[in-house]
């Protein structure tokens, strides 16, 4: 075996943590080597049914393997208001970093309404020279950007560590209000100079064409800046679950404020204050006050492999898989523990490493059959890192449902069975 | 060219660079008459609340009507929100947060209520009848009388309980 992998397979942190080369060089000879025995194994005696004859035809759109079907969202939602609800993405089946688009996670507060655009249009009024109607067809004429971007509901997580004692679900249904697309869009800043903004304006009111006709106060700084007027998902048109034909969307920002089916822009002095920014998304704090307006999405990492519903098998050498995030920009690094917290060894992160999107993380680790404790912690280029469950609550207590973003402990029993503690 | 006019090319450049990007300016004016049709939000000073006016005893009768399946008798919830009560219990272990407790404005009653509900038919109730549930929703939460008129005049000024308990987080303060 070569000197260098040798070296990989030296331990960087305590409990089997493997040095992160051993998964990006390293991989094609040490873990070949068993696959080989395979592909030499007993020749096969008869063909599998689907080499016996032609598959089915082509089609005009496509469709997963029927074997991939029990990957799902998960679905919560009112009874009798069964469009105001939301769904969690099933992180701990998906890979990399982008979410397909029947998986993104979906979060609604009317129903998903079925909009026809040819008769869409967008407003922009308010404090401007000139109140301006654009439909789909002029949108679809302007400069576009693409992007790569998470966006988070600002409640996501919170079953993961605010509970007074941990829920045991999947890495999905605890952490998967966050998603990760390539955005394409129109940005928001060329229409607001067309209608030309009053240098008074302090903010924009943008609403939904859905029934709740949903809508949220969003900073001018933040609209002339990175926000994207989008009409595209992963290359094709947006779906209706995420705001066809137009969806506003804010780079890094609580996902509710990229507000879906977007309909109407006010330009305005103040805040509008509407009922999602001020009693719902805000923060009550332990002493009876609440925090306005807390909009960027705080560094995040949770490791989606192992996670609970995937058990390890047997003792013997696995890859933790895990995603991070940052609304205040690029991971700048993961680190990864497989002993309760007490050593830390550095992931390797998966190009590209892109601003406010979800960054790929992976680790080897040798599992001894022991129980342990496993969990991540992520810094971003700003310098911020994601902080224990036990800080946040010592400076936030439990009340305030929104923007939890602590470290994430799976327990990892004798048996390999993994579960949420809190440690 | 000269040298000596590199650096001025390369700041034409990059003035050229920051600029927003144009684009084709295919906006079509909208009237003020389109733009009041299309207009259905309350500023908290009051802006956009249309004329009409409803008390909580006009009030009454509708919420039984169109709230009461959802919301419960007397707001103290349902299927969804309660929307009255727990007025003290926000520093607790145990907060109730709902209309009349939380919420810091009565203008954003009168306007979550005209764009959303009820939640099968949005947008289908007449001004003075959201004017009436907003006052009765205020009355049950010991906020106004039951023949207290609301209306573009008087909603604005309703002082919410939990008005002066709200701390703006943005724009983010420096902490030197």
């Amino acid at each position: 075996m070569p000197e260098r992998i040798l070296e990989d397979l030296e331990p960087v942190a305590g409990n089997g943590l493997l040095h992160r080369r051993l998964f990006l060089k390293g991989s094609a000879a040490v873990l070949g080597a068993g696959s080989l025995g395979l592909m030499t194994a007993a020749p096969a005696k008869e063909l599998p049914p689907w080499m016996r004859g032609p598959g089915r035809p082509l089609s005009g759109y496509g469709t997963r393997s029927p074997y991939e079907a029990g990957v799902q969202r998960q679905v919560l939602a009112a009874t009798g208001t069964d469009g105001a609800g939301g769904s969690w993405t099933p992180l701990e089946a998906l890979e990399g970093m982008i979410t397909p688009n029947p998986l993104h996670f979906e979060r609604h507060h009317s129903g998903i309404p079925e909009i026809d655009p040819h008769r869409h249009r967008l407003l922009i009024h308010g404090m401007v020279d000139r109140a301006l109607f654009f439909d789909m067809d002029a949108l679809s004429r302007y400069p576009m950007v693409s992007r790569i971007q998470f966006i988070e509901c600002s409640g996501n997580s919170y079953l993961a560590g605010l509970p007074a004692r941990p829920i045991n679900d999947t890495c999905g249904a605890l952490h998967g209000l966050v998603s990760c697309s390539e955005w394409t869009g129109v940005p928001l800043s060329i229409l607001l100079d067309e209608a030309g903004v009053d240098p008074a304006a302090g903010w924009i009111m943008a609403e939904g064409a859905d029934a709740a006709a949903m809508n949220r106060s969003v900073p001018m700084a933040k609209a002339m800046d990175d926000a994207l007027l989008a009409l595209y998902q992963n290359g094709e048109r947006l779906r209706p679950e995420q705001g066809y034909p137009l969806r506003l969307f804010l780079p890094g920002y609580e996902g509710n404020m990229s507000i879906k089916w977007l309909r109407r822009i006010k330009v305005t002095a103040a805040p509008s204050m509407t009922r999602e920014e001020t009693s719902k998304y805000s923060d009550l704090l332990p002493d009876g006050r609440t925090l306005l307006f807390t909009y960027p999405m705080d560094v995040k990492s949770v490791i989606t492999s192992p996670s609970p519903g995937l058990e390890l098998k047997e003792p013997g050498l696995y890859q933790i898989s895990g995603m991070a995030w940052s609304g205040a920009g690029r991971i700048a690094r993961v680190e990864v523990s497989a002993d309760g917290g007490a050593t830390w060894g550095e992931a390797a992160l998966c190009e590209p490493v892109l601003d406010k999107a979800v960054t790929r993380f992976r680790m080897a680790w040798r599992w001894n059959g022991a129980e342990t404790v496993i969990m991540s912690r992520a810094a971003d280029e700003a310098g911020e890192m994601q902080p224990t469950r036990d800080a946040i609550i010592a400076a936030k207590g439990t009340k305030f449902a929104y923007h939890y973003n602590g470290i994430q402990a799976w327990r990892v029993d004798g048996k390999g069975q993994v579960s949420n503690v809190y440690a | 060219m000269s040298t000596r006019s590199l650096p001025a090319l390369i700041a034409v450049v990059l003035a050229v660079g920051v600029l927003a990007q144009e684009g084709p300016e295919l906006g079509i004016e909208a009237t003020p008459e389109e733009v009041a049709e299309w207009d259905i939000g309350i500023e908290p000073d009051g802006e956009g609340l249309p004329p009409g006016s409803g008390t909580a005893l006009e009030g009454e009768p509708v919420y039984t009507l169109y709230c009461f399946s959802c919301h419960g008798v007397e707001g103290e919830g349902l299927l969804n929100d309660v929307l009255v009560g727990g007025h003290g219990t926000l520093d607790g272990p145990a907060p109730r947060k709902t209309v009349g407790s939380f919420w810091p404005y009565a203008t954003t009653v009168f306007d979550y209520i005209r764009r959303t509900m009820p939640y099968q038919e949005p947008q289908s109730l007449s001004d003075d009848q959201v004017y009436a549930l907003t006052a009765y929703l205020l009355f049950l939460n010991g906020i106004i009388g039951k023949d207290e008129e609301m209306d573009a005049e008087t909603l604005p000024e309703v002082r919410m309980p939990n008005r002066d308990n709200f701390i703006l987080a943005w724009p983010p303060q420096d902490n030197e």
